[in-house]
């Protein structure tokens, strides 16, 4: 086909998805080719999640798709119909940050900001893994739960980039939220 | 990209059906690999059947004492499941070595085994390659190998698999369950994956248009204890230079079963049955482990630039078993 533009208007290339995005529902056609990260960002305008690599490897583009982290530049559009997304901007408020956006800014967990609603969305769906008891590549014991050490906070976030490198911060920030009385102190 | 169709399966047949009827149609699951391709332009597909909405969701043990791991059971379920941490701690620690959290959540069994090797060449549209585009050349061979073949390349490709989870259940014997147009039907691992030889396009010997259903993995012998070693250039979030997944046997000192698969090494995962071999009977020694990596290592054929390969694999498989025999975590 010469004009592949004039293909992506026709139906058969094309597909009726609903989302719900933050709480709202949206009811939109897309062209088959669209991610969830481009849906949200250029047709629904919900700019929360960030376009790093568009290849799955920086981890900016990461929200809560059905409730677990998962970075939305490899996920299809079509193939999430009907999907509930929460993103960064859906946690909280701004007059109620979420406890882990809250700790970002308390540890000062980022520079240029521009990671950061990815890596927030990713330490939360991370918390919510650790608690059902999901083992991570630095667990020494498979059948126990384990304890959230830095160690543990490194490799479990080890899918976000941040090209400022505000790792030690970050780190303070998610071992802050796990109950931490001095995350500084968290065994390494 | 070109544009696509789309069609969500509504079962194993009808997905089966769909695509015999559409060439230029592909499979698409978790997408974690194919939407990366299609943004790079490897794969131009007409139509995507959607199977990752299949009921393939289910880990079961059968009667025998099998597991029974759906197809589309995600990587991150199929790591945290309990039976697979108790059971099968070398596939559990397999897939949590592999990618990150986000993709881990998104990924499937069958999709794992079915990702396409992250040669740089193959996936640089601009470089000639025999597993891209046949008949073009490989261009890894004298140039640069360092996530290259040391075992079982051919001079027209040199490309590794990716997978970490694939070289678990390697060593563990798994089969793959697949259904096609001609009925259901059943691969052995060993036979799933090929060497490259002449046609380093075909990575495995799964028929055209077959659909991956379930990994059917028999129970582990008496007494084993298992796991996976991952050598790579980061802590975390990077494919293998080497791996290892070994399970050992020892009773009184001596070796009674050894199972011994390779990762980032070979065109497929390396089932290390030289090693198995001179394993068996031998004292459950550090002596031993080497000798017998010695001997599997004596076929390696490394590559200008990725010598240092064979010894450090060597070295990974000697400290993996070691630490089962002497029952430390590695």
């Amino acid at each position: 086909m010469s004009d592949p533009q004039a293909r992506t208007r026709t139906p058969e290339f094309t597909t009726e998805v609903t989302v719900h995005v933050d709480g709202t529902k949206h009811a939109v056609r897309v062209d088959n080719r669209v991610t969830v990260l481009d849906l949200l960002r250029d047709h629904l305008g919900v700019t929360a999640p960030k376009k790093g690599c568009d290849h799955g490897q920086c981890g900016a583009c990461t929200v809560l798709l059905d409730g677990r982290r998962a970075t939305t530049c490899l996920a299809l559009a079509v193939s999430h119909d009907g999907a509930d997304v929460v993103t960064a901007a859906g946690l909280g408020t701004v007059d109620a940050l979420h406890p882990v956006a809250q700790a970002f800014v308390d540890h000062d967990g980022f520079q240029c900001g521009y990671c950061t609603p990815g890596h927030i969305c990713s330490a939360v769906g991370m918390l919510d893994e650790l608690e059902s008891g999901a083992p991570s590549h630095v667990s020494a014991d498979l059948d126990q739960t384990a304890e959230l050490t830095a160690a543990e906070i490194r490799e479990r976030m080890s899918g976000n980039l941040c090209r400022c490198a505000a790792y030690p911060n970050i780190v303070a920030a998610i071992a802050s939220v796990a109950g931490r009385s001095d995350p500084r102190k968290v065994t390494p | 990209m070109i544009p696509f169709e789309y069609h969500r399966a509504t079962s194993v047949g009808d997905a089966v059906a769909t695509l015999a009827r559409r060439p230029g149609a592909m499979f698409l699951a978790g997408g974690t690999n194919l939407v990366d391709h299609l943004k790079l332009g490897l794969v131009a597909p007409t139509l995507l059947v959607d199977v990752g909405h299949l009921p393939l969701t289910d880990v079961d043990e059968l009667p025998d004492g099998t597991l029974r791991i759906g197809a589309e059971v995600r990587n991150s379920d199929l790591a945290a499941h309990p039976v697979v941490r108790t059971r099968y701690p070398v596939l559990s620690r397999a897939l949590l070595s592999a990618a990150s959290g986000q993709l881990r959540n998104v990924a499937t069994t069958a999709g794992n085994l079915l990702q396409r090797t992250r040669c740089a060449y193959f996936q640089d549209l601009t470089t000639p390659c025999n597993k891209r585009a046949p008949g073009t050349g490989c261009s890894a061979i004298g140039g640069y190998t360092r996530y290259h073949a040391i075992l079982g390349a051919s001079e027209h490709c040199a490309a590794v698999h990716p997978s970490d989870m694939a070289v678990a259940l390697t060593a563990l014997d798994a089969q793959v369950v697949f259904s096609s147009l001609a009925g259901e039907d059943r691969l052995p691992l060993s036979e799933f994956y090929r060497l490259p030889g002449d046609r380093p396009d075909l990575d495995t010997t799964l028929p055209p248009g077959a659909l991956i259903t379930a990994v059917d993995v028999p129970p582990p012998p008496q007494g084993a204890r298992s796991t996976y070693r991952k050598v790579r250039d980061r802590a975390s979030y990077a494919f293998a230079l080497t791996s290892v997944a070994a399970e050992l046997v020892v009773d009184d000192g001596v070796v009674h079963g050894a199972r011994i698969a390779l990762g980032g090494v070979a065109h497929r995962p390396w089932r290390a049955t030289r090693a198995e071999r001179a394993l068996l009977g031998a004292p459950a020694t550090e002596d031993s482990f080497w000798a017998a990596a010695t001997v599997e290592l004596d076929a390696a054929s490394p590559l200008a630039g990725n010598e240092f390969k064979v010894e450090l694999t060597r070295r990974a498989i000697v400290s993996t078993l070691s630490d089962l025999s002497e029952g430390r975590r590695p």
